[in-house]
């Protein structure tokens, strides 16, 4: 019972980790009409500007905060230089650019950090358990995870739904052309939107990297879930992509953890703990079979 | 057949061809054993390529996911010969047969869908296979698997490098033919009224779902074909084969060479294969060790050529006539 609950609440880590990135996705492609395979680089990116900057500071708290604004602007550059001239292209195009840009980013990382991977330590003051139930122990930095990541999805929850930027963003994803009309400056809006994009994608990014580890490509395959759960959610659709993070993390997570034990009933436990990855990666997307078919736009995603 | 080769276009498609003819002879009179094989590669990504061209140039339907052939072709080949069963005759016709089952069950559940969700559907099919294979401890999982080549016992032996290549190359020329037949066929000029306006091929009564879907199985079975050649080419198989970034290479090849044109992706196949070979000696040239991060260079050309030079190289080769 306790481990069905870390586990979920390890579900409920990735769901939000994946939410970070797919906000972005979703913004981007909701408001600008934009396909960027480049989001997942963002998110590279976040993990080893935090990775020097922690080594600099040596603080990672400290490190971690200047990491946000700095991916921030590496979002706006790469805007105002690339993305702001694929707004009018049609998807294939865009592909296709920010095809190019995975490319020259991951090859610039290796180029400036080298092949091997980092690992960022998991700063002291979060390197211990909190007991979350009586006798339910829970590292502290897992912890930390779900707390800022709910409080981001609170804080883009408040943005869109209450303030007046949020107000330019839905009205953005419903009509660009009219928002234009109307005399909202949109490229700024677009501008403003992107680097946002981009900080929780460094942002998510960077809090991963103690778990996991700073790699190259690193990006390339959260992005592909991120993608799914856009897909699953509505595209556009910010609390769509919510709901799917969740449903996403807890079928990876509780899959991994749990179909090993199902399959050694009747397979061998090699073949079941090799077997148990791949069948919980494969229900994330029959899942996302199973909603395009009975909602071809997705849970939350517009009609058209 | 003369008047096409007074055109550039004629005239690079001839030389291209006959120079791909005789490569085998070429590269043995240099003693360049290496090229050889690079030439094979090209000519069997060619044919993925073709095979892509026929959804994404001809239909307008950007798969993201076309590499998944490469795999399943492969696999189909590597299971069968890992449990004993070498004949080509047996393995050819059944990689092809998985190749267009999955095709059809892919196109039927992504075509209901458009833009964006199309995309990313046949990309988390394709991912979809990729862990699949990645977890067939049986058969090499992560680390892929050593077969050995398909038997055509009396026919032809694909251990030998140069008859392996022109296999390789009559079946291009094949692929090219059917190509050409599909393009220029009522069900071809269906096809492509559909990319431009789809509503309208509808409202004039053409079921525009069943084209599409026919020709992404069809796709799919040349997609397959090519996955046969690239494992019997390596004698290997394995899930890096169809990552996502080959299916990406695959829509950079068939934009590089021209959508919707029938020699496009041979071209778009030559030009991305010698731009891979001749930007890393020419980095290493600036200094030593550039080389290898020669994508530093091409992904930013990637980004040039979808923003300026939508033809591709097709479009250098003088305007189409009709």
């Amino acid at each position: 019972m306790d481990y069905l609950l870390i586990q979920m609440l390890n579900g409920v880590q990735l769901g939000l980790l994946m939410f970070l990135l797919a906000a972005g996705l979703t913004l981007t492609f909701g408001i600008m009409d934009l396909v960027n395979l480049a989001h997942g680089s963002l998110y590279m990116m976040g993990a080893y500007l935090a990775w020097t900057l922690i080594g600099v500071t040596d603080s990672f708290f400290l490190g971690a905060l200047l990491a946000l604004p700095a991916t921030f602007l590496l979002g706006v550059v790469v805007e105002a230089v690339v993305m702001r001239r694929l707004y009018a292209r049609d998807h294939l195009d865009q592909v296709l650019a920010t095809f190019g840009l995975i490319l020259f980013f991951n090859e610039l990382v290796r180029a400036v950090w080298g092949p091997a991977g980092k690992s960022i330590a998991v700063p002291a003051f979060l390197a211990h358990t909190v007991e979350i139930l009586p006798g339910v122990l829970y590292p502290a930095y897992r912890f930390a995870i779900i707390v800022v990541g709910a409080l981001v999805a609170l804080f883009l929850a408040w943005l869109v739904a209450r303030t007046r930027l949020g107000m330019l963003i839905r009205a953005g994803a419903s009509n660009r052309r009219m928002i234009a009309a109307l005399g909202v400056n949109i490229e700024l809006l677009f501008s403003l939107v992107f680097g946002l994009g981009a900080v929780f994608a460094g942002l998510a990014g960077l809090m991963a990297a103690p778990i996991s580890s700073v790699k190259i490509g690193m990006g390339d395959d959260i992005l592909i879930l991120a993608f799914v759960i856009i897909v699953i959610g509505g595209i556009g659709s910010i609390k769509g992509a919510f709901v799917a993070a969740m449903v996403v993390g807890q079928i990876d997570i509780v899959g991994r953890a749990f179909l090993p034990d199902f399959l050694k009933t009747f397979m061998s436990s090699a073949a079941a703990s090799s077997a148990a990855p791949a069948i919980s990666q494969v229900l994330v997307y029959v899942l996302m079979a199973g909603v395009l078919v009975w909602r071809p736009t997705g849970l939350f995603g517009q009609r058209t | 057949m003369i008047a096409a080769l007074r055109t550039p276009r004629g005239l690079a498609t001839a030389a291209i061809l006959l120079v791909l003819a005789v490569l085998p002879l070429l590269t043995q009179a240099f003693d360049q054993r290496y090229l050889l094989s690079i030439g094979t590669r090209i000519v069997i990504w060619s044919i993925a390529a073709v095979s892509l061209n026929m959804i994404l140039g001809y239909g307008g339907l950007v798969s993201f996911g076309h590499a998944v052939f490469f795999g399943i072709g492969g696999y189909a080949v590597g299971i069968l010969s890992a449990n004993g069963l070498h004949s080509g005759w047996l393995q050819w016709p059944v990689a092809i047969a998985a190749s267009v089952l999955w095709a059809a069950l892919v196109g039927a559940l992504s075509l209901r869908t458009r833009g964006l969700y199309f995309i990313m559907i046949t990309l988390a099919f394709a991912q979809l296979v990729f862990y699949v294979s990645a977890g067939l401890e049986a058969y090499g999982a992560d680390d892929g698997l050593n077969i050995s080549r398909s038997r055509f016992p009396g026919l032809i032996d694909l251990r030998d490098k140069a008859s392996f290549y022109w296999l390789c190359f009559v079946l291009l020329l094949g692929t090219l033919w059917f190509c050409s037949r599909f393009a220029n066929s009522r069900f071809g000029f269906v096809l492509r009224g559909a990319k431009s306006n789809d509503q309208r091929m509808m409202a004039l009564g053409f079921p525009v779902f069943r084209y599409r879907l026919t020709a992404f199985i069809l796709s799919g079975a040349f997609g397959g074909l090519a996955g046969i050649l690239l494992a019997n080419e390596g004698a290997y198989v394995s899930p890096a084969m169809m990552s996502w970034v080959k299916s990406g290479d695959l829509i950079v090849i068939v934009v590089l060479g021209g959508m919707g044109t029938l020699f496009g992706p041979l071209y778009g196949t030559i030009a991305f294969f010698v731009l891979e070979e001749s930007l890393k000696p020419l980095l290493d040239l600036g200094r030593k060790g550039w080389g290898e991060y020669w994508q530093i260079v091409f992904g930013p050309m990637l980004v040039l050529i979808a923003l300026y030079a939508r033809g591709g190289i097709d479009s250098l080769l003088g305007r189409r006539r009709g």
